[in-house]
C-alpha cells in the first residue's frame, strides 16, 4: 500500500491531506513524549530469521552489491573515455547503492558478505538493480545516466512488489514490502532529480571524429 | 610444527589489476572480466597460481586487466601458448581467452587440435561476430547476410559454429553463456576449471560500436532447457539444432585429460644450451 493511502485512512474528515499528513506524524509522538514514555523506535521490527528469510536478504544484497560494482565500472569506463560529469554520478550512485548494501548487512548482522548466489536467480540474466552494460555511451550525459538508474529503480520495486505478491512465507513478503516502498521512493528522488538536470538536445552522439570509424 | 595460518579467501575485485579497460564503453567483454574475477574468488585460488593467455583483439587485452600472471601472445596463438605452459606447470591454473577472429581464424587449427589433446585448460572465447579492433570485419561466426560498409550484402559465407566443432574435435567440456549474465557466466567458469581436461565456453559478448543490433541479445538469451549430457551422439543433435542463446553446460564429457610426464627428461637449461654451441 502506498504512504498517501496510508494518510488517507487516517485523515479525519474535513481536513485537507497534506495538512492531516504532517499532523499524524507530529502528534502521536508529542503525546508520547508528553506521557513520559520512550519515544517509539522508527526501525523496522525484527523479523523472524528463517531459512526463507535469509535466502531473500542475501538476494537483496547481491542485488544491490552488483548494483554497486555496475555502477563502479561505469564510472571507471566513462573516466577512461574523459566523460567526467557522468563518471562522478556513477561514482555517485554506486555509493547509494553500496549504503543499501552495507544496511543489509548491518541488519543481518553479517561479518562478512554473504556467498553471492549465483545462476539465472531474478527470472531474467541480470540483476534488476543492474543497469544493463550493453547501454552506455561514450558521450552519453547526465541525464540518460539518470534515465538509467530510473528503470533500475523502478524493475527493483516491481521485483520486491512481486515477491510480495507470491506465496513466499509472511516474514520474506513484510520485508518485501517494506524494500519495494524504499525502492518506490528512490524511484521518486530520481525523477525529482531527473527535473534539474539538462536534457540533451538531439544529436548528443553525433562526433565528427569518432574513435571507432568504420572505413 | 605450529600450522601455517591459511590465507582469508580473496575478493573478486583482488583478482582485478590498476589497470582501467580500454574497451568501448557498453562493450560486453567488461563483464566478462567480471565473471573470471568473481569465478577466482569462487574456486579460492591466487593470483600466483593462475595464468590467463591471450592473443590479439580487443578482449585479448584482459590479462593485463588481472592480477594473475598473464601472457599476451600471438595473433591466434593463445592455445599453443596455454598448452605449453600447462604441460609444463601441471599446478597451475591455465585460462586461455580471446576473440572470434583470433580464436576461430586465425587460430582455427590450434582450436582443432586443443581440442582433441585435452590438456586441462580453459578456453573463454568472447564472441562478438566481428573484429572490433581493426574496425569491423567479419570473422568466420559472422551472418552471412551481416550487411555493413566493409561486407557489402554480406560475406555469402556459413558461419562457423565453434560448439559443433569443439564437440567433434573431442573437447572435454562445451558451455555457452552470456556477457549480460555475468553471475551465470562466472558459475560457469568455475565449473570449467573444476572439470578436468579441455573445458571450452562462448560468451555471447556484444560489440556495441560495429554490431549495435547485438544489445538485443540480453532478450534473446535463456538457460538451456535440457540437463547437461556426458553422451557427445546427444549432445550433437542438440547443438546441431540450437539457436545460439541456449545457456548453460552442454557437453560435459569424461575423456582423460592429456597429462605428459615430463618430469623424468626435463635438463638444466645449461645442459640445452650446450646442444646448441657451435
Amino acid at each position: 500500500m502506498s504512504a498517501k493511502k496510508t494518510a488517507r485512512k487516517k485523515k479525519p474528515a474535513g481536513v485537507p491531506a497534506r495538512v492531516t499528513r504532517k499532523g499524524a506524524a507530529k502528534r502521536p509522538a508529542a503525546k508520547r513524549a508528553a506521557s513520559g514514555a520512550p519515544p517509539k523506535s522508527t526501525a523496522r521490527r525484527a523479523p523472524r530469521r528463517t531459512a526463507p528469510y535469509s535466502d531473500f536478504m542475501i538476494q537483496a544484497y547481491v542485488m544491490e552489491s552488483d548494483a554497486r560494482d555496475r555502477y563502479t565500472e561505469f564510472a571507471d569506463q566513462m573516466e577512461v573515455h574523459n566523460n567526467v560529469a557522468v563518471a562522478r554520478l556513477f561514482r555517485r550512485l554506486a555509493r547509494i547503492e553500496g549504503l543499501h548494501a552495507e544496511k543489509i548487512m548491518k541488519e543481518m548482522g553479517w561479518r562478512t558478505p554473504p556467498a553471492p548466489t549465483l545462476g539465472w536467480i531474478w527470472g531474467h540474466a541480470d540483476a534488476p538493480e543492474s543497469v544493463p552494460v550493453t547501454e552506455l555511451h561514450y558521450l552519453m550525459q547526465p541525464y540518460h545516466a539518470l534515465e538509467l538508474a530510473l528503470q533500475c529503480e523502478q524493475r527493483a520495486a516491481s521485483f520486491f512488489s512481486g515477491i510480495a505478491r507470491s506465496i513466499a512465507p509472511v516474514e520474506v513478503k513484510r520485508i518485501a514490502i517494506e524494500m519495494a516502498k524504499d525502492e518506490r521512493e528512490h524511484v521518486r528522488l530520481i525523477k525529482d532529480w531527473l527535473k534539474k538536470v539538462e536534457k540533451p538536445a538531439p544529436g548528443w552522439d553525433r562526433d565528427p571524429d569518432p574513435p571507432y570509424q568504420a572505413e | 610444527m605450529s600450522a601455517i595460518p591459511q590465507a582469508p579467501a580473496l575478493t573478486a575485485q583482488q583478482f582485478k589489476s590498476d589497470v582501467k579497460p580500454v574497451w568501448c564503453p557498453g562493450c560486453g567483454d567488461y563483464t566478462v572480466l567480471s565473471s573470471i574475477t568473481k569465478a577466482l574468488a569462487i574456486l579460492a585460488v591466487t593470483p600466483e597460481n593462475v595464468a590467463i593467455v591471450s592473443g590479439i583483439g580487443c578482449s585479448s587485452r584482459i590479462p593485463a586487466y588481472t592480477t594473475c600472471y598473464g601472457f599476451h601472445g600471438v595473433h591466434g596463438r593463445a592455445l599453443a601458448a596455454a598448452t605449453g605452459l600447462k604441460v609444463a606447470r601441471p599446478e597451475l591454473t591455465v585460462i586461455a581467452a580471446g576473440g572470434d577472429g583470433d580464436g576461430y581464424s586465425i587460430g582455427g587449427n590450434h582450436f582443432l587440435h586443443a581440442c582433441r589433446r585435452n590438456v586441462d585448460i580453459t578456453y573463454i572465447v568472447m564472441d562478438n561476430r566481428v573484429y572490433g579492433m581493426t574496425k569491423g570485419q567479419p570473422s568466420p561466426t559472422t551472418e552471412p547476410d551481416w550487411d555493413s560498409k566493409l561486407s557489402p550484402h554480406g560475406t555469402g559465407l556459413r558461419e562457423f559454429h565453434p560448439l559443433v566443432i569443439a564437440l567433434a574435435s573431442g573437447a572435454n567440456f562445451i558451455a555457452r553463456a552470456s556477457s549480460s549474465d555475468p553471475n551465470g557466466t562466472a558459475e560457469l567458469i568455475a565449473q570449467a576449471v573444476r572439470h578436468p581436461g579441455f573445458s571450452f565456453i562462448e560468451v555471447l559478448s556484444p560489440c556495441v560500436t560495429f554490431r549495435p543490433e547485438q544489445r538485443a541479445w540480453k532478450e534473446a538469451v535463456r538457460p538451456a532447457p535440457v540437463a547437461p549430457t556426458d553422451d557427445p551422439a546427444r549432445a550433437a543433435r542438440r547443438l546441431m539444432t540450437d539457436d545460439g542463446f541456449n545457456l548453460g553446460v552442454l557437453y560435459a564429457g569424461r575423456r582423460k585429460p592429456y597429462r605428459p610426464d615430463i618430469g623424468k627428461g626435463t635438463r638444466r637449461v645449461a645442459e640445452l644450451e650446450t646442444e646448441f654451441t657451435l
